[in-house]
């Protein structure tokens, strides 16, 4: 006889569903607190983020931020570590991209150049994450506490880098020169344009694509490898993986650096799609709301997707939101955020035990 | 020369004093067993909920209240989330420094509409310094007068709070039975569960003493060592706390020190931004601002001595049904 299992659909659909909804009622208590009316401000933000062309592509193009970092910390959890260093791997990866950029526009052609930029983003992320998965493997310090650690350490070496070495002569503003055009990924609207598509003009760019991409190799990686079985084995159980003649430590390494190059990657649309010029401070928190867009998104590369639209909704949707009600901030996104990351991260239990129980004892009924 | 550094240690006593309170918030939650990354956002929720208070109500005192009670409530849903629900310690902090960052924005804005501060508090609504007896009569004496009027004198109640925490968890930790029973449930919940003393409650009353020692530190921030919340004023004290708790190896004492080394460090970096060192020229602000975390990663390596934590941290207890 066959356990009675839960159905599919309740572990994908339902769950999500009821925690994003508890997010939204808590945070529409927020709203009603300070004096607005929750569903004038959800349609506000509905509509800043889906209602025209332009808001489309600004929910778009963060939500190409948070599936670099939504894929790069569900990499790691499927293989049971958690990497919080995410803001951090970022920003490197954005030196990466920045470096490269900064070295070869005036000579090259895109060509050369973007291939080049998308290996450096990959390969500044992936290094930044290789110290402190290095520690954990070989040296057994804990990976959270050093990826939290390397944050601060990167965020220190940007501001010296950018201060000290990568600044325009000449200007107060703490940021490098501008790229040349040969540097600059082209914006979707560029590529659509031609073809008698109007997208309207957002910073929407080619990293949406490469986001996607992303997202295919990672399924094919982590469902379709034996490599991504070990990794899975990892996940599942360390101990049954080393029994089972799994190098463990090398697994552990090779997972962060697979997820520190996808986070680096947030550097390819900040850096060479938008703003064209290596700046401070550009991850924005990009790397910790990965955590949410993980959680949300039950670590698989569709419904990374997924959660990354609707994050990316709503910082659009916030946007425009406080510019209707200016009573509200932006930052309520952030309470919203926080408060998916609390409901599907930290209470998981609370209402999945109960719901799952409920579908086992009507199979067995 | 040597007023240049009383002038820098008076410096590090007051950039320590949030890291202390916090750092020992952090070691009765890590002593019980339950991971804390959310020191960071109980010590924003508080410094907001400190000014606030206290710029409604006139009175750092009541502010404090205030701190402490928002502190202690982040607590308990930390607790909630981790101890009732068995949820992840990390993630469940994660998600409190996620939520206070935005909320104190929000509601700051909603309430003193000056773009998510509030108002700046002066008198009574502030902790003022406070000059210990015979200061002013000594300050003329050299060296020992010096020390005693300028580095200790002179300083608000919560600075000489947070220095008289460390003996008092000390004596908490390792002298009541409670303590025991504290570090008991960090090492080995099931022994303390065979015993029949409830795991969960020693880990909320653990959890109680955390909110109430970031709660001390956020109304510090705010009320005492600046006049009012900014946003994010917190600027990474939680976290710099913990790699504080984890430098300190977990104990009252080390890990004064290791506050006390990392606020040495800040006022490091204020004081040689843009002076030319002999020899070595001058020294980016930034290396020396890294250096606690990298001082921490390095013990946690294991290349300067051994930083072994509580045994049964970040785990959840099942308790075991026949």
């Amino acid at each position: 006889m066959s356990q009675p299992k839960v159905p599919v659909w309740v572990n994908v659909a339902l769950i999500p569903f009821i925690n994003i909804m508890l997010a939204f009622l808590v945070s529409g208590l927020v709203i009603l607190a300070i004096g607005e009316d929750p569903i004038e401000a959800a349609g506000y933000l509905i509509y800043g983020a889906f209602g025209y062309d332009e808001g489309i592509g600004y929910t778009l193009y963060y939500a190409t931020n948070f599936i670099f970092t939504g894929l790069a910390v569900s990499v790691a959890f499927k293989a049971g570590l958690f990497n919080i260093g995410g803001e951090g791997q970022a920003y490197i990866g954005g030196l990466g991209v920045g470096l490269v950029c900064l070295a070869l526009d005036k000579t090259m052609p895109f060509y050369v150049i973007a291939p080049l930029a998308i290996i450096g983003a990959g390969v500044f992320g992936a290094a930044w994450a290789y110290i402190p998965a290095y520690l954990q493997a070989r040296r057994g310090s804990h990976i959270v506490i050093t990826t939290i650690m390397f944050n601060f350490i990167a965020s220190s070496l940007m501001v010296y880098l950018i201060v000290n070495w990568l600044k325009e002569d000449g200007r107060m503003a703490p940021n490098s020169r501008t790229f040349e055009e040969s540097a600059w990924l082209p914006y979707l609207h560029d590529f659509f344009l031609p073809l008698g598509i109007d997208i309207g003009s957002s910073p929407l760019n080619f990293a949406f694509v490469i986001a996607l991409v992303c997202c295919v190799l990672v399924w094919g990686l982590i469902w379709h490898t034996r490599w991504g079985y070990q990794l899975r084995t990892l996940g599942t159980s360390a101990t049954a993986a080393s029994y089972a003649g799994i190098d463990t430590a090398k697994v552990t390494i090779w997972v962060m650096l697979i997820s520190g190059g996808l986070a680096g990657f947030v550097g390819i649309n900040e850096i060479m799609g938008v703003n064209h010029s290596l700046l401070l401070n550009f991850t924005a928190g990009y790397g910790f709301a990965g955590i949410a867009v993980s959680l949300m998104g039950r670590n698989h590369p569709i419904g990374i997707v997924l959660a990354a639209i609707l994050f990316g909704a709503l910082y659009q949707g916030g946007a425009e939101l406080a510019f209707e009600l200016p009573n509200i901030t932006p930052e309520i996104v952030v309470v919203i955020q926080g408060l998916v990351i609390l409901f599907s991260g930290a209470l998981e239990h609370m209402f999945k035990d109960r719901i799952e129980g409920f579908f086992i004892r009507r199979a067995v009924a | 020369m040597f007023e240049t550094l009383i002038l820098m240690l008076d410096a590090t006593l007051r950039v320590s004093t949030p890291l202390i309170l916090a750092a020992l918030a952090g070691l009765y939650a890590e002593r019980s067993g339950i991971v804390d990354i959310g020191l960071e956002g109980k010590i924003l929720g508080s410094a907001f909920a400190a000014a606030a208070g206290a710029a409604v109500y006139g009175s750092a005192w009541i502010g404090l209240c205030f701190g402490i009670l928002a502190s202690v409530g982040l607590a308990m849903i930390h607790g909630f989330a981790c101890i009732t629900h068995r949820g992840d310690h990390i993630v469940s902090g994660v998600a409190i420094n996620t939520v206070v960052a935005g909320l104190t924005v929000t509601l700051g804005l909603d309430w003193f509409s000056m773009g998510g501060q509030t108002p700046a508090l002066s008198g009574d609504a502030r902790f003022t310094d406070i000059t210990l007896p015979f200061a002013d009569a000594l300050a003329s004496v050299p060296v020992i007068g010096q020390i005693y009027s300028n580095l200790l004198s002179g300083h608000n109640i919560l600075v000489y709070l947070a220095f008289a925490m460390v003996p008092v968890t000390y004596w908490v930790i390792y002298k009541t039975r409670f303590g025991l029973r504290l570090r008991a449930v960090g090492e080995n919940p099931q022994a303390v569960d065979t015993a029949g003393i409830s795991v969960a409650f020693i880990r909320y009353r653990a959890l109680i003493i955390c909110g109430i020692l970031c709660g001390i530190a956020g109304a510090y921030l705010s009320t005492a060592h600046n006049a009012g919340f900014l946003k994010d004023m917190s600027a990474g004290k939680g976290y710099m706390a913990l790699a504080a708790l984890i430098f300190g190896k977990w104990r009252p004492v080390p890990v004064l020190l290791a506050c006390l080394l990392f606020g040495f460090l800040d006022a490091v970096a204020v004081r040689l931004q843009g002076v030319e060192l002999p020899g070595i020229g001058e020294v980016p602000v930034q290396a020396i601002e890294v250096l606690p975390y990298v001082l921490t990663v390095l013990l946690l390596a294991g290349f300067i001595g051994k930083a072994v934590g509580p045994k049964a941290v970040g785990r959840p207890y099942v308790k075991e049904r026949e």
